[in-house]
């Protein structure tokens, strides 16, 4: 009888230790899970700190470029006008476009300085030129280090088993390539 | 990216593990060829690997401080140089580092930089006034992110740690061979009395001296392969975190073509540099050679170059092995890796004249090391004092006019 009593004790004992690692497995997989996510998340926020950064620089910018130039009004009230739709635009996808045109109107304002010598040596100028060439690089690489995030995020929960508790992670959305130049195939002409 | 690191890991416990056997070994031959028996063997392989620890404990505990004191690095700030402050924070963002690494500034014109830090919560950058002066911003942005790859990669404490190894194994074979130079043949004499016993102990003997003159060749070739190989994925890390693999070519092409010799030509700290600071224009072009810690340069760009529109590791990979042969990056860390496609040149053309980014770094680098900036109210003379006699100086040099405190 106390041979089956413990034999039976064992067996309890048994399914309970499995299922304590069981439960601990799970509990290490939504902890990743989490980790993960808010690491996606992080990136997502470092792609806004350097989206505001350019959005402060921009009036300055066109302070100092109006005293050289003042026959690009044209160009500085595109610029203005850019920056105010990206300031303004609500969702990623509008935010997204808002802020390649700032882009491209920002690289169409460099273009011209070019032709103003007396700009391009001015030191203000030439500082705003820096930070915004060096925001601008930064989202470019915070977009990449979002994407590798999110991709590791999402592959993550897709995985088996991670994706029979995964139910409450969303999926993370990548950015697409937007330069259309390196969307592009290469014509190939023989 | 993280199974970059793993592997790497993986690799370095290997050759660590290697290193670490030789390192026994060699005590272990030290012991026998003084003590003439095999448990003296035991005490000196003991004895090696102690040495080797208490030496490593020291190097890793000051190790980038000594660095740092060696080449006069001054840490800087933002206001100090504001493009290399950018592009360090540029290639912190791409390379997901935890942290910012602290920069330095080297006064010297000979162009170089390199990486310190045992792990990414304390590196840092160092690049020197020389290298400011001849790099545009892509450019710079090469090396910057070929520094960090290095401190990705983990590569100061690898390298440190390995160093001390060798160090060790050439310092305990060298001195056991001289001391027995001197004082083997008396003690032989006195303990090969006995008839068989000494026809073992001979062969022993015999065994332990070829070791000791063959482990401190094996240990170089080891650490120095293990050191070029490091350079070039710290060159695939740079272009896979710039995206941009001309920038970093065109780099190491001026690093090249300078002729200026670095005011720190030490050997201990030359794995670190980006480009071998010694004789640059001898064998630091073309030459391959076993005994050297950087691959050519010549090399590097060339695989660079043939890249092929990709910026990633496979194409790294790829390039490598038509250029080189062979594989440097490994299946391990591709799998994990992603294709990237190359970025466009910088949009807005740089172009600051070698003066002026000279008159910058110098500058950065005055400003830096505490330097006070006054300027004269009178005939408008800057003076940059040092910070040791800021307090003393009171009148301007030219004009001797008051200055404004």
């Amino acid at each position: 009888m106390t041979v089956a009593v413990l034999a039976s004790l064992g067996l309890i004992l048994g399914i309970v230790g499995v299922i304590v690692v069981v439960v601990l497995y799970f509990i290490g997989i939504y902890n990743g899970l989490v980790r993960a996510r808010n690491e996606t998340k992080n990136a997502w926020s470092q792609i806004d700190v350097q989206l505001k950064r350019r959005h402060d620089l921009i009036p300055n910018l066109v302070e100092t470029v109006k005293g050289y130039a003042k026959h690009e009004a044209e160009t500085l009230e595109a610029v203005i006008s850019a920056r105010n739709a990206a300031v303004s635009a609500e969702g990623p996808k509008a935010a997204g476009a808002a802020e390649g045109m700032l882009s491209a109107a920002l690289g169409k304002l460099f273009a011209l300085s070019e032709a103003y010598p007396d700009l391009k040596a001015n030191t203000n100028f030439l500082a705003l030129q820096e930070e915004l060439t060096s925001t601008e690089n930064k989202i470019g690489f915070a977009r990449q280090a979002y994407n590798d995030a999110a991709t590791t995020y999402n592959n993550k929960r897709e995985v088996f088993p991670a994706n029979l508790i995964s139910g409450g992670f969303e999926e993370a959305e990548l950015f697409e390539i937007e330069a259309p130049a390196e969307r592009e195939v290469p014509k190939v002409e023989f | 990216m993280w199974e970059q690191i793993r592997s790497n890991k993986i690799r370095s416990v290997v050759v660590i593990t290697l290193m670490g056997s030789l390192l026994a070994l060699t005590g272990i031959a030290a012991g026998v060829a003084f003590g003439g028996s095999l448990d003296a063997g035991f005490v000196g392989g003991g004895i090696g690997l102690l040495l080797w620890f208490f030496m490593w404990m020291g190097t890793v505990q000051s190790g980038d401080k000594v660095m740092l004191r060696i080449a006069g690095a001054r840490e800087i700030e933002r206001k100090d140089h504001p493009q290399l402050w950018n592009i360090v924070e540029e290639m912190t963002i791409a390379s997901r580092l935890p942290q910012m690494p602290r920069v330095f500034i080297v006064d010297d014109p000979s162009p170089n930089a390199f990486a310190t830090g045992r792990d990414p919560k304390w590196a840092g950058v160092s690049v020197t006034t020389g290298l400011l002066r001849i790099l545009d911003r892509d450019e710079l942005q090469g090396v910057v992110a070929h520094e960090i790859g290095h401190i990705k990669n983990r590569d100061v404490a690898l390298m440190t740690t390995a160093g001390v190894m060798m160090g060790c194994i050439v310092i305990l074979a060298e001195r056991a061979l001289r001391l027995l130079w001197y004082t083997g043949g008396t003690r032989r004499s006195r303990t090969s009395g006995s008839d068989s016993k000494g026809g073992a102990e001979a062969v022993a003997m015999v065994i332990a001296l070829i070791l000791l003159v063959l482990a401190p060749l094996l240990a170089q070739l080891i650490y120095f392969a293990l050191s070029r190989k490091r350079e070039y994925l710290a060159d695939a890390s740079g272009a896979m975190f710039t995206r941009y693999p001309e920038g970093l070519a065109r780099a190491l092409e001026k690093l090249g073509g300078s002729r200026v010799a670095l005011a720190d030509e030490s050997r201990v700290t030359a794995p670190m540099y980006i480009v071998r600071p010694k004789a640059r224009s001898a064998s630091g072009g073309s030459k391959a050679s076993l005994f050297a810690t950087h691959p050519p340069i010549q090399e590097r760009v060339r695989i660079l170059r043939e890249m092929g529109g990709g910026a990633g590791l496979a194409a790294y990979e790829t390039a490598y092995a038509k250029v080189h042969g062979g594989s440097v990056v490994g299946a391990r860390s591709l799998a994990g890796a992603e294709a990237l496609t190359v970025r466009e040149a910088s949009a807005a053309v740089d172009t600051t004249s070698e003066r002026a980014r000279a008159r910058t770094a110098s500058n950065a680098f005055i400003s830096a090391s505490g330097y006070v900036r006054k300027e004269c109210g009178a005939c408008g003379a800057v003076l940059k004092i040092p910070p040791s006699v800021a307090d003393r100086m009171t009148k301007c040099l030219r004009c001797d006019t008051p200055l404004p405190s």
